[in-house]
C-alpha cells in the first residue's frame, strides 16, 4: 500500500518535510517510487505564477525535440530549473539526463482565449508532448500548468530526495502532495506514479481501486482531453474529481457523493435527496469500490481527504493554524508536525471529507449526511 | 410385433428410440399408475405370452421305475400368459424420458433411460409433413459462461470482503440514464427525466400467461411479491406475450411486473382497457422483437393450450393456434419500430414507464443498439441468446438458429463503451444463464461482461417448479399442454399437481440462495458498493480464442 503525505502551509516549505514523513512511514513498503506535486510555489517561480510550467524528465534528444515543438507552437521559454544530480543515482533508480521544470510564455494568440479554452489548450500541449515522448521514449511529461511543479522518480523516496537535492529553495511550496509508491498491480512506470494531475487538480491514493476497469472505460470514452493513460488504477480518482468540478460544475463537497453515494435509507433522509438521487443514478459509472484513501489538491489550493465506503485504508488529518498535514499514517503526521494538538487529529470515516481551505486555518469536516452547499 | 407384420419405413424397434423403458417384472405390482401418468402414452398395459420348455435332466433315473425322474418321461413345453408394461415404438408415441412413470411407481419398477446409441426416431418426426415442434431448450450442454472463472481475487493488495457480514449494494438500474451533466441540468430545470427503476439484477424473463399454467404464473407472482414486500429484494418479472390477468392489472402488484408487447399484441386489448384503473404503473414495458430460442420467429401458443381463460385474456377464440408473426406488422423499418413503438408505449403511461425492446441475439444486434442510443425514450436493450428456452418452436429453429449471448453482449457493451454510453442504455442479457445449474456464476459473468441485468426463464422453471427438461432432449413437450409437472399445461388435471404456494416458496429460495452466491463471487473481488457491470478484468477463461473474442484474460 502506498504511503501518502501532504502539507498545506501558509508559508512555503521544503518538500523534504513531506519526504521525511514518508520515510517515517516507510516500514514494510518497497519504495518503488516517489511522486511530488508542488503548487503555491515560492522562489523564482513566484514571479511568474500565471505562466505554465512544464515538468518532466527528458533525454538530451528529447529536450531538443521538446524545445522545437514548443517553439513551433509559439511558446517562448522562460525560467528553467533543472535538478542536477552530481553523484550516481541510488540503487534501483535509472540515470536520467535532465529533470526539467521550465516556464513558458504562451503564444500571443492565446491572450484573448477564454480561461476554459486556454486550459484545454495547455492540456492538449501536455498530451502532445507526452505522446511524442512515449513514441520515442525520450521524454516523460507530468504537468504543464501555471504554479505547478511535478517530480517523479523510481526508487526510495528519501534517497531520491537527497539525490535530487529537493531541499533547495527553488522548489519550496505552500502545498505539497507526496507519495511513496508501493507497486502492486502494474509495471513500474513513471506515469503510474502518484500524484496524478489534470488542469490544476491533483490527487493521490493508497489502496487499490477494484472498480478500475469500468470507470476507466467510461472516463476514456467521454471525449475529454486528458482522460487517458491510466497506467495506475488510481488515476481515475483525479479524473473523477476533475469531472465533478469542471464537467458537472459541482463543489468538492459533491465529490464524495459521486464516488461513494449514500445508501438508500440515508439518501431518503437527506435534505438534498432529489439532487443526490439523480446524481447517484447518473454518476453510477463513477462509483469507486475501494479500498482507497484519496488525498488531493484543487486549483484554488484547497486540500482534502476522502475515504471509500469501506474505510479499509488509513488516513489522518491534523496540524495547527498555518500548517496542516494529511497523512496515510499517524506516525508520518507526528514526524512532520509534532507540535500540534493531537486531540484535534481527525481520521475521516466512510462519510467524511476532511477539507483544509487555502487560508490554512482549520480542518473542516463535511459529512455526506449534511446538506450540500449550494451547487451552482 | 409378430414376424409377419408389415414393416413400414417408420416402423422402429425399441432400440431405435432415444429413451427406452426399463421395466422390472419382479417388482411391478401392475397398479397401472405409470401408464395413466405417461403424458405421451409411450407405455401401455401389455399382455405377454410365455412358453416354458421342460426337459428332464439326463442320467437321473427313478430307482423304483428305472425311468428318468420327474413328472413326465419326455421333454415338453407349456404356455402361460403374464401381464406387464409395453413400450410403444410408434414415433408418435415415443417416450420423452420425463420419468413420471418412475415418479409414481410405488416399487421403483420402471424407469426410462437414455439410449447410448444414436436414435433413428429423429428421421421420423415429420409425419404428415409436419416437422417436429417442441418446447424446452437447445439441448446442448456447452456453455462458455460455465468456463469463465473469476480470477481477480483480492489477496493482500486490497482486502477481500466478508460475503456474510459486509454490506452490499447489488441493485441495477433499468431505464435511460442520462449523462451526468445532462441529468443534473434536467433536474435543476425540472425537465423530463426518463423513468428509471432500481431493481434486482436477476429478473424473471418473459414467459406468458398461456405458455405457463395459471398455478405456475400465480406461484411466480406470489414469490416475486414476497421477495419485494417481505425481503426487500426488488425482483421483477416479465409477462411475456399474452397479456395479464385483469385483477393483476388493477392491483398494486403490477409494479413488480414488466408487461411485454409482441407482434401478436395478445392481451393488449385488456391492458389498454385497464390503464385508467391501474393503481400502479408497471415496472417497465418490454417490446419483443425476437427471442433467443427461436430468433426471427414470432411467439407460438399451440391450440392445445388455448382454453377459455387464455382465449379470454388474449382476446381470441379458444382452441386455435396462436402463432405471432415474426415482426410487428405495422413497422417497416428499425427506425419505425424503435421510434414509433417505444414512443407510443411511453405515451400510454405518460412517459413514466421505461420502455425497452427485446431482441434475439444476432449479428445485427449492434445495428439495433446504435439506433436505440439515438432514441431518447429507449430505456435499455434486452438480448436473448440462443440457449434461451421457449414454450413452443420448431425443432430446427431451436437447434440451429441464434447467436450465443456472451460475445453478442460483449460486442454491444464495448460498442456502448466506444460511444461513452455504457450503462446509459442498460443491456439486459439472457439465454442459457444457469443452464447447467451454475446460475450465480453465469449471471455474474454476464454482468462483468457488461450486462446491467440478467433474465432467467428455464432456470426458474427447473428450480421453482421442477421442470423436467434437461440439456439432453428430455420431456420438451411444453408446446402440447401435457406438461407432466403442470408448469406449462392449461389442463386443470395436470396443473393441479403444482401448488402455487410451493412455487412461490421455491422462487424465494432461489433468489435468496442466488443472492448469497452472488455475494460470494463479488466479495472476493473486493466489490460491494455497486454492481460490477463491465468488470472484465476479473474474468478469465482457459480458451485463447474465447478470451480474445470476449476481450478477457486467457488463463491456463
Amino acid at each position: 500500500m502506498c504511503r501518502l503525505f501532504s502539507l498545506t502551509s501558509s508559508v512555503p516549505i521544503s518538500p523534504m518535510r513531506a519526504i521525511e514523513a514518508l520515510d517515517v512511514m516507510k516500514e514494510g513498503h518497497d519504495g518503488s517510487g516517489i511522486g511530488l506535486f508542488l503548487t503555491d510555489l515560492a522562489g523564482p517561480f513566484q514571479d511568474c505564477k500565471h505562466l505554465p510550467i512544464l515538468s518532466g524528465i527528458f533525454t538530451h534528444a528529447g529536450l531538443r525535440r521538446m524545445e522545437e515543438f514548443m517553439s513551433s507552437q509559439g511558446f517562448t521559454p522562460g525560467y528553467r530549473l533543472t535538478l542536477e544530480a552530481k553523484e550516481s543515482p541510488p540503487p534501483g533508480t535509472p540515470k536520467r539526463d535532465i529533470y526539467l521544470s521550465q516556464v513558458f510564455e504562451p503564444p500571443s494568440a492565446w491572450t484573448d482565449l477564454a480561461p476554459a479554452v486556454r486550459e484545454r489548450e495547455l492540456t492538449k500541449t501536455r498530451l502532445a508532448l507526452r505522446h511524442m515522448g512515449q513514441a520515442e521514449e525520450d521524454m516523460v511529461v507530468f504537468s504543464f500548468w501555471p504554479d505547478v511543479l511535478m517530480i517523479k522518480e523510481v526508487g526510495d523516496p528519501m534517497e531520491i530526495g537527497q539525490y535530487l537535492g529537493l531541499d533547495r529553495e527553488e522548489v519550496y511550496a505552500g502545498r505539497i502532495l507526496a507519495q511513496g509508491r508501493q507497486n502492486t498491480n502494474y509495471g513500474i512506470n513513471l506515469y503510474a506514479c502518484h500524484p496524478f494531475f489534470i488542469q490544476g487538480v491533483s490527487t493521490m491514493t493508497n489502496g487499490e481501486n477494484t472498480a478500475f476497469v469500468p470507470i476507466k472505460e467510461y472516463l476514456g470514452s467521454q471525449g475529454v482531453p486528458g482522460y487517458e493513460g491510466y497506467q495506475s488504477d488510481s488515476e481515475v480518482f483525479t479524473h473523477i474529481l476533475h469531472f465533478t468540478l469542471k464537467g458537472l460544475g459541482l463543489s468538492l463537497e459533491a465529490y464524495k457523493h459521486v464516488i461513494t453515494p449514500l445508501q438508500d435509507d440515508d439518501l431518503e433522509a437527506h435534505p438534498d435527496r432529489d439532487f443526490l438521487h439523480t446524481m447517484k443514478q447518473a454518476c453510477r459509472r463513477l462509483i469507486i469500490d475501494g479500498p482507497n484513501c484519496v488525498i488531493g489538491c484543487l486549483p484554488d489550493k484547497t486540500m482534502f481527504m476522502v475515504q471509500d465506503r469501506k474505510k479499509l485504508r488509513p488516513g489522518i488529518v491534523g496540524g495547527r493554524p498555518g500548517l496542516f498535514a494529511f497523512s496515510s499514517e499517524a506516525c508520518g503526521l507526528d514526524a512532520a508536525i509534532p507540535d500540534r494538538d493531537k486531540s484535534k487529529d481527525f481520521q475521516p470515516m466512510h462519510l467524511d471529507t476532511a477539507i483544509v481551505s487555502p487560508d490554512c486555518q482549520e480542518v473542516r469536516i463535511c459529512r455526506q449526511t449534511q446538506p450540500l452547499p449550494h451547487q451552482h | 410385433m409378430s414376424a409377419n407384420t408389415a414393416v413400414t419405413p417408420s416402423t422402429l424397434s425399441q432400440r431405435d428410440l432415444p429413451w427406452q423403458i426399463d421395466w422390472d417384472i419382479r417388482t411391478c405390482t401392475l397398479c397401472g399408475r405409470c401408464t395413466a401418468v405417461c403424458p405421451v402414452n409411450a407405455i401401455e398395459f401389455g399382455t405377454f405370452r410365455k412358453r416354458t420348455i421342460f426337459t428332464p435332466p439326463l442320467g437321473l433315473l427313478d430307482k423304483r421305475t428305472d425311468k428318468p425322474s420327474g413328472q413326465q418321461d419326455r421333454p415338453s413345453s407349456t404356455s402361460s400368459v403374464y401381464y406387464g408394461i409395453r413400450q410403444r415404438t410408434d414415433p408418435a408415441y415415443a417416450c420423452i424420458g420425463c420419468a413420471m412413470c418412475n415418479m409414481v411407481c410405488p416399487n421403483n419398477a420402471i424407469k426410462p433411460h437414455k439410449s447410448e446409441s444414436t436414435d433413428l426416431l429423429r428421421f421420423h418426426r415429420d409425419r404428415g409433413g409436419q416437422p417436429r415442434t417442441r418446447g424446452g431448450r437447445r439441448n446442448s450442454g456447452d456453455s462458455v459462461l460455465d468456463q469463465i472463472k473469476f480470477m481477480r481475487i483480492s489477496m493482500l493488495t486490497d482486502p477481500a470482503l466478508d460475503a456474510g457480514r459486509h454490506e452490499f449494494e447489488l441493485r441495477t438500474l433499468i431505464g435511460r440514464i442520462l449523462p451526468p451533466a445532462e441529468a443534473l441540468k434536467t433536474q435543476r430545470e425540472n425537465g423530463w427525466m426518463p423513468p428509471v427503476r432500481e431493481i434486482y439484477p436477476l429478473m424473471i424473463g418473459s414467459m406468458s400467461f398461456g405458455a405457463l399454467s395459471p398455478n405456475m404464473w400465480e406461484g411466480l407472482q406470489m414469490g416475486v411479491a414476497y421477495l419485494n414486500e417481505e425481503l426487500g429484494m426488488p425482483v421483477r418479472m416479465c409477462t411475456g406475450e399474452g397479456g395479464c390477468p385483469p385483477r393483476l392489472l388493477r392491483s398494486r402488484f403490477l409494479k413488480y411486473v414488466i408487461l411485454q408487447i409482441a407482434s401478436g399484441y395478445f392481451g393488449w386489448d385488456e391492458i389498454v382497457h385497464a390503464i385508467p384503473h391501474m393503481k400502479e404503473d408497471p415496472c417497465a414495458v418490454e417490446i419483443k422483437y425476437g427471442q433467443g430460442a427461436k430468433p426471427g420467429d414470432g411467439g407460438l401458443l399451440q391450440w392445445h393450450k388455448v382454453n377459455q381463460l387464455i382465449a379470454a385474456i388474449r382476446g381470441v377464440p379458444p382452441g386455435v393456434s396462436l402463432p405471432s408473426p415474426p415482426t410487428h406488422q405495422t413497422k417497416y423499418s428499425i427506425e419505425e419500430a424503435v421510434a414509433k413503438m417505444i414512443q407510443s408505449m411511453s405515451m400510454a403511461w405518460g412517459f413514466r414507464v421505461p420502455v425497452y425492446p427485446k431482441i434475439s441475439a444476432s449479428s445485427t444486434s449492434l445495428a439495433v443498439l446504435n439506433n436505440l442510443t439515438r432514441n431518447p425514450y429507449a430505456a435499455g436493450l434486452a438480448i436473448d441468446g440462443e440457449d434461451g428456452g421457449t414454450g413452443a418452436a420448431y425443432n430446427v429453429s431451436m437447434n440451429h438458429m441464434g447467436h450465443p449471448i456472451a460475445s453478442n453482449l460483449r460486442d454491444c457493451y464495448l460498442n456502448l463503451v466506444k460511444l461513452g454510453k455504457q450503462n446509459e442504455l442498460p443491456i439486459i442479457a439472457g439465454g442459457g444463464t444457469g443452464k447447467n445449474g451454475n446460475l450465480a456464476a453465469n449471471a455474474a459473468a454476464l454482468i462483468m461482461l457488461g450486462a446491467s441485468a440478467v433474465q432467467i426463464g428455464k432456470y426458474i422453471m427447473q428450480a421453482a417448479a421442477g421442470c423436467l427438461g434437461s440439456e439432453g432432449d428430455r420431456c420438451n413437450i411444453c408446446n402440447i399442454g401435457r406438461c407432466p409437472k403442470g408448469i406449462t399445461s392449461q389442463d386443470p388435471r395436470l396443473y393441479r399437481r403444482l401448488d402455487p404456494e410451493q412455487v412461490a416458496e421455491r422462487v424465494v429460495d432461489v433468489y435468496v440462495g442466488f443472492d448469497t452466491e452472488l455475494k460470494k463471487i463479488v466479495a472476493p473481488l473486493g466489490r460491494s458498493t455497486s454492481l460490477p457491470i463491465g468488470m472484465s478484468d476479473a474474468l478469465g477463461i482457459a480458451d485463447r480464442f474465447a478470451a480474445e473474442r470476449l476481450q478477457i484474460k486467457y488463463v491456463v
